[in-house]
């Protein structure tokens, strides 16, 4: 389990509070699937996302990040938990949604340069690499149930 | 995943934009590398500063920003024009080239920093190619 000070803990919300999922949530999964264009394999069912103008203006892609970053959200309000918090989610993407892990680790560079979009010099290196381990850790969780 | 000719005119265009501030864009990087990913201190023992503030790492940030942009000028052949500095990362520096990939990534947070509206994911992914295909010139000569 992952240890988190006091500090690091206060860096990590103060982070996701500036994030307004209903803003950042559409970027997030466009993002990932313009540049990395095999994460379409996981969105058979979201119509159009072939192109870049189709991937931008595609609702449903839209809809996913936002569901993303809900789910995000239970993990900082569960910081010590992320594991348990995370493991029917984790589960569901290897047995039902079969989503190679490595994909994880994409989606969530993306997050954080999606982040440093917007919160520009307040996302200070301190405060990146803390952010980062945070995301290592909801990363970790989403691969723990891949056995 | 080779560099497409929209690839290339993008990376030109977008490595117009950031040139005046390519310095200041490698040391922060730089910085960022060493306090994020901290394994990377590894290989700066030589330093008697590493923080972000450091005027080595900024020297070196910009040093590192100075050859990107000469490889952005070659880029019809990145493995020539990378091939003396593939020898010394191969032979001198020995550098694992996993670590090209982490800076590779702390570059491009720093440039959707600096330049939020430019750095759109269509010029992301172009950069992400050309950076990832700059790690490849410059692992050539490994093994």
């Amino acid at each position: 389990m992952v240890k988190w000070t006091e500090e690091e803990r206060q860096t990590i919300r103060s982070v996701w509070e500036k994030v307004d999922i209903d803003e950042t949530g559409p970027q997030l999964i466009a993002r990932a699937l313009i540049v990395y264009p095999w994460t379409e394999r996981y969105f058979g069912t979201f119509g159009d996302i072939f192109t870049t103008s189709a991937i931008l203006t595609n609702a449903k892609v839209a809809t996913h990040g936002k569901v993303v970053l809900r789910a995000l959200d239970r993990a900082v309000k569960n910081l010590d938990n992320i594991t348990e918090t995370y493991a029917a989610l984790s589960r569901l993407h290897y047995e039902k949604l079969k989503v190679d892990p490595d994909n994880f680790r994409l989606l969530a560079d993306c997050i954080t340069i999606t982040i440093a979009c917007k919160l520009k010099a307040a996302l200070n290196p301190q405060v990146q690499a803390t952010w980062q381990k945070f995301l290592s850790a909801v990363v970790e969780a989403m691969n723990n149930q891949y056995k | 995943m080779s560099l497409t000719g929209k690839d290339k005119t993008v990376v030109r265009a977008f490595w117009d934009k950031a040139a005046p501030k390519a310095a200041d864009i490698g040391g922060e990087a730089l910085g960022r590398m060493l306090i994020a990913y901290p394994q990377t201190k590894t290989y700066f023992s030589h330093w008697s500063d590493l923080s972000p503030d450091s005027a080595q790492v900024k020297k070196h940030g910009a040093t590192i920003m100075g050859a990107i942009g000469d490889a952005v000028a070659k880029i019809d052949d990145l493995t020539g024009a990378l091939s003396k500095l593939s020898e010394l990362h191969a032979f001198k520096l020995r550098v694992d080239p996993a670590n090209f990939r982490i800076l590779a990534h702390n570059l491009i947070l720093v440039l959707a920093m600096y330049f939020p509206n430019d750095f759109t994911p269509e010029v992301h992914v172009s950069v992400d190619k050309f950076l990832q295909n700059l790690a490849l010139g410059l692992a050539e000569r490994y093994r």
